[in-house]
């Protein structure tokens, strides 16, 4: 029999939160994690905001060791090591003397260690490949975060890595809710992480995806769903949930923040209008009505969407998308919102981090606002009530979540969240 | 101090951020043996090289390298390297 599963740990690192209590004060307060970086000025770029987690020297020793912060340059191993153990121990859960063969770890990344990487390089150039020391493997292996959550935890069962760009979250909480589904695992540390800073960012600002008309106003600069919104604003981070089946959590009397009901992962194909950089809507709404089906919800159980809304051109698109899909037109329509707007698109991070908002929205019965949005795009002012969008926060009881994410290479993901009743 | 205790004692300080038990290290000694006793990563002893190439000022290729598997030996390969250095 398929087994149901539930999210019994959460963990966070976020430009405008470090650690679950934090964040979620953040985010029930509307409160901007974006900042401007003279750095980023300093290197010519267009775009000199985005969203880095603050994470002093001693936070860093609460969970590595001198030795593994020895030459240490990976901000996505710190940040998904960080919100992975935090998960962990959220979830009751010990780190275990053995390897646990019933508990594994699918988290995403998009990048590992960019940092040591050019560091590397500079080295392997000037000819001292000796030189480079023992570390420059695990801290840039596209493995390498659940390489080092795997390790510091004990995990015995799948130990994996998933990449898709900005869908990466979002997938890595699918592909471990199919492992407990299937009985494979009991319980399965999923999220992502995404390294910051210059060298992850400045493709994005090469192709003028990103906002430079906020350099002076850095708070105001993430604009999902605004009429002003110029681009996004990147961020960084990570997010987890520990993911397990009801039956192991209900077992050890684990306090149980929702349920996973389903989900699903697709591609466009780059085909019908999607391209390597756009979404092909089609593949958009096919995942979203699968992902339904899935969970076997109806679209008018559907109490709220957290979006994946960039504050591009995009946004009406994904609105449309939502309303073809669930066929819920005008006041139907459910409440939608996107943390983007407080913390920036944080790249293969995103869909995590999102989620872990997400699922605190339903466990406390509210709707966080959307800040900067206060000039609502018209072509989405056409499609729904302005109300759909709170601006402030809402109590509002929640029983079904949709949460979806979109990345470059045309790919997709939907997942279903439900408040957890026995 | 004679010359050998300086080069114990600079070894040690060396080697201290690789050690995984510290009470084999407290023992240190000639015969103490860096993965077998100091339990030592064995991807480590590539640091412990590089740092002490870097505090001797020497180069010290593969093969030596190689032979660097305790106290005594390390000594050894230091020692020749700075006396090769004229």
């Amino acid at each position: 029999m398929e087994k149901r599963v539930v999210i019994t740990g959460l963990g966070v690192v976020a430009p405008n939160g470090v650690g679950l209590s934090a964040f979620e004060e953040a985010i029930k307060a509307g409160q901007s994690g974006i900042q401007f970086y003279p750095h980023l000025k300093e290197l010519g770029f267009s775009c000199c905001i985005g969203g880095m987690p603050e994470i002093s020297e001693e936070l860093k020793r609460q969970y590595f060791s001198e030795l593994q912060l020895k030459d240490f340059k990976s901000s996505g191993i710190l940040y998904g090591c960080m919100a992975g153990i935090d998960a962990w121990k959220d979830a009751g859960l010990e780190i275990n003397e053995q390897a646990d063969y019933d508990s594994g770890t699918v988290f995403g990344a998009g990048t590992s260690g960019v940092e040591k990487f050019r560091e590397a390089i500079y080295k392997l150039d000037d000819k001292k490949v000796r030189r480079l020391g023992s570390t420059v493997v695990a801290q840039t292996m596209a493995s390498g975060v659940s390489a080092y959550l795997g390790g510091m935890i004990g995990l015995g069962n799948q130990v994996t890595t998933n990449s898709s760009a900005c869908t990466t979250g979002t997938e890595a909480i699918i592909m471990g809710y199919d492992r407990i589904k299937a009985g494979k695992a009991k319980r399965m540390l999923v999220g992502s992480c995404s390294d910051d800073g210059a060298y992850v960012w400045g493709g994005f600002d090469a192709m003028r995806v990103l906002t430079y008309k906020h350099n002076d106003s850095p708070e105001k600069g993430s604009r999902p769903m605004s009429a002003s919104a110029s681009g996004f604003v990147p961020g960084s981070g990570a997010g987890a949930l520990v993911l397990e089946s009801l039956e192991s959590a209900l077992a050890r009397k684990a306090t149980i923040y929702a349920e996973v009901l389903g989900g699903e992962v697709n591609s466009g194909g780059q085909r019908n209008g999607g391209t390597m950089t756009a979404p092909n809507s089609e593949a958009v709404q096919e995942c979203i009505k699968r992902a339904m089906e899935n969970a076997g919800v109806k679209g008018s159980e559907i109490d709220t969407i957290n979006g994946h809304l960039t504050a591009t051109i995009k946004d009406a698109t994904e609105i449309e998308n939502w309303q073809a899909v669930l066929g819920l037109k005008g006041k139907s329509f459910p409440y939608i919102n996107s943390l983007k707007s407080m913390v920036g698109h944080g790249l293969s991070a995103a869909g995590s981090i999102e989620s872990v908002a997400s699922i605190l929205q339903l466990k406390g019965g509210y709707i966080f606002p959307n800040i900067n949005c206060e000039d609502l795009n018209e072509d989405i002012a056409a499609l729904i009530p302005k109300d759909k969008i709170p601006l402030r926060l809402m109590s509002q009881d929640i029983k079904v979540l949709a949460k979806a994410s979109f990345g470059f290479g045309d790919v997709n993901g939907c997942v279903i969240f439900k408040k957890y009743e026995e | 101090m004679s010359e050998k205790e300086t080069l114990i004692k600079e070894l040690r300080e060396i080697i201290k951020p690789y050690v995984q038990n510290q009470e084999a290290f407290k023992k240190l000694s000639e015969e103490t043996h860096f993965i077998t006793d100091l339990e030592i990563n064995s991807a480590n002893l590539v640091d412990i090289v590089l740092d002490t190439e870097d505090k001797y000022d020497i180069e010290i290729d593969n093969e030596s390298m190689d032979k660097m598997s305790d106290v005594k030996s390390a000594m050894g390969v230091i020692q020749d390297k700075i006396a090769a250095k004229g």
